[in-house]
């Protein structure tokens, strides 16, 4: 056994230090809890045999990451109306610095958030991962689904030429052929009888304002509910092979509903 | 004790206390007084926030100076029995009836502060689209430049304000008059280019202008340029999904569930101006003697006739 030696001058010099550096992180967990939340998070457990299929919702989140990045600059140079709304187009395409990437970004990245999101959803579903007691977040999950579907839709009218303008023509009166409130729908979503100004700036605060809320709100519901329920193994996984069935954990089964005669 | 629940040391709690409220009040009228009347106003602002920053300061530092201000200390009921007791309890309902009065009070405060934004906004958002939804006027110019059994492809501005947004197409056809009632009627085939399955541009099968050796008309009105081709045409087909029409826009073939929609129209000082649009199921019979079995204006795609109608049995308002 060493003996126990009093701490060099350069030992206590990087000690010190050390505290100081991680002062302002105390501060912040003290104060919030939040540096335990984020280290809870990143460092829970998850089966030891995940797969790589498994980082598809990451991915998925990352393409919305960069759709909302992009989106915020397209629409510092974007301009919503019907006399504008192609030229400022071009001009982020043709003569801002690098706009034609970031456009491109934008709607490249479209196409990528959407098959992402259609491949996770496969995942989940050959997994099995959408079973008890997961099922919530398999609704959470077809609402961003529609979510996205309705940002692309929304997104694809803002050019403002003859192909957003008469796809959305189309898009719009499909609307209209719905049973009952279908007509209403597509009335509602062009702003009266007709494709016009309204139109545009509905799309585009639906497409910038609205949706990206919602889907933020719902990844958010998303996530908390991964965190709680855990990540399910492989179908193939051996660990959980003769297992009853993935569970959740006891304090997650808790219910409302009172034991079957039982008292707390 | 729980640690959570210790309550914290009395002196690291301020007392409660009025004078930054003053004090805040003081500098807000400064910074009024300003824009208002800097000698006066600012002079009462700079005086208040002057003595309640003062009284503020005296309270603060009465610690240090050694006079604690007696601060009465909150009293708290002892916790609740154990959950078992409090279901046993029948009378437990009764013994709150504040906290529960309170509780609904919470709500249905929220619930109307809700409601009160709520409706506003909502009505806001969807309304506009319904209401207020005016029709239009469209003067095509006088009547006797369209030359008589002739189509011509106008294209105007519905609205000039909002220029290339508002331009349709329609295809106007003058039929010369028709005798109803022993009195001569104008009559004129006027028909939307919007496709009756999902409102794309319907286009004339047929040569136009050059062609048939025949000149644009151009007319100048509060409608601005109009431009009226005339074209020699077998039909009228959509390029997007193939729906084709006959020269009265009734289907011949392809996904369209109905006619092609028609332009109402009436003569003004010998001018041709269209009215809004209706829609059409089928025409029988051509030109001044068709027989259109006309409809209230709907959406493409929707049904108007048949027994598929009672899919749509409202429908929005339209002028």
């Amino acid at each position: 056994m060493a003996t126990r030696r009093a701490p060099s001058k350069a030992q206590v010099r990087r000690q010190q230090m050390q505290s100081a550096a991680l002062y302002p992180l105390d501060w912040l967990e003290e104060r919030s809890g939040l540096v335990g939340g984020v280290k809870y998070f990143l460092f829970r457990k998850v089966p030891g045999d995940t797969n790589w299929m498994q980082t598809l919702g990451s991915a998925t989140l990352t393409a919305f990451l960069v759709q909302a990045l992009t989106g915020v600059i397209l629409a510092m140079f974007y301009k919503p109306t019907p006399h504008d709304a192609y030229s400022s187009i071009q001009n982020i395409t043709d003569h801002v610095t690098m706009g034609w990437l970031v456009r491109g970004m934008h709607k490249w990245g479209a196409s990528v958030f959407i098959i992402l999101m259609f491949l996770h959803m496969g995942r989940v579903f050959l997994f099995g991962a959408y079973k008890y007691p997961r099922e919530l977040n398999w609704i959470i999950g077809v609402l961003l689904l529609a979510s996205g579907m309705a940002e692309g839709f929304t997104g694809y009218l803002l050019p403002w030429d003859q192909t957003a303008y008469w796809a959305s023509v189309v898009g719009i009166n499909l609307n209209g052929t719905a049973p009952f409130l279908g007509p209403f729908l597509a009335q509602f979503l062009r702003g009266g009888q007709e494709i016009g100004a309204d139109t545009l700036t509905r799309f585009y605060s639906l497409h910038m304002l609205v949706l990206p809320g919602a889907i933020a709100a719902l990844i958010g519901l998303h996530l908390y509910l991964v965190i709680r329920l855990g990540v399910t193994s492989p179908p193939w996984s051996k660990e959980a092979a003769g297992m009853e069935r993935a569970d959740a954990p006891l304090d997650v089964r808790k219910g409302l509903t009172p034991e079957p005669g039982g008292s707390e | 004790m729980d640690p959570e629940n210790e309550p914290l040391h009395d002196e690291q709690l301020p007392g409660p206390t009025l004078w930054p409220a003053g004090f805040a009040i003081g500098v807000v009228v400064i910074l009024v007084g300003l824009i208002i009347d800097p000698k006066v106003i600012s002079t009462i602002g700079g005086v208040i926030a002057i003595v309640f920053g003062a009284l503020w300061t005296r309270e603060a530092t009465a610690e240090m100076r050694r006079r604690v201000a007696p601060v009465e200390p909150e009293r708290r009921e002892a916790a609740a029995a154990p959950a078992t007791a409090a279901v046993a309890d029948a009378d437990s309902a009764e013994r709150y009836p504040r906290s529960k009065f309170l509780e609904s009070a919470t709500i249905g405060l929220g619930g109307v502060i809700g409601g009160i934004l709520t409706v506003p906004v909502a009505g806001f958002a969807i309304l506009p689209a319904f209401l207020g939804q005016k029709g239009h006027r469209v003067d095509l110019g006088p009547i006797t430049d369209l030359a008589q059994g002739q189509w011509y492809i106008a294209t105007f501005t519905v609205d000039p304000a909002e220029a290339e947004t508002s331009r349709r197409t329609a295809f106007v056809r003058n039929n010369g008059s028709v005798t109803i009632g022993g009195q001569q009627v104008p009559s004129c085939t006027i028909i939307s280019n919007r496709c009756a399955h999902l409102g794309c541009p319907v286009q004339a099968n047929g040569p136009t202008g050059a062609i048939l050796g025949q000149k644009n008309v151009v007319e100048h009105t509060a409608n601005g340029e109009i431009v009226l081709r005339p074209v020699l045409p077998a039909g009228f087909g959509c390029p997007c999904h193939g729906g084709q029409y006959d020269t009265e826009g009734n289907r011949t073939a392809g996904p369209p569930v109905r006619g092609l929609d028609r332009y109402s129209f009436e003569l003004k000082d010998g001018h041709l101006i269209l009215l809004s649009t209706y829609s059409v199921s089928h025409v029988d019979g051509t030109g001044a003697q068709a027989k259109i079995h006309k409809y209230k204006e709907t959406g493409p795609g929707e049904h108007v006739d048949g027994w598929e109608q009672i899919l749509y049995p409202l429908n929005p308002p339209h002028h």
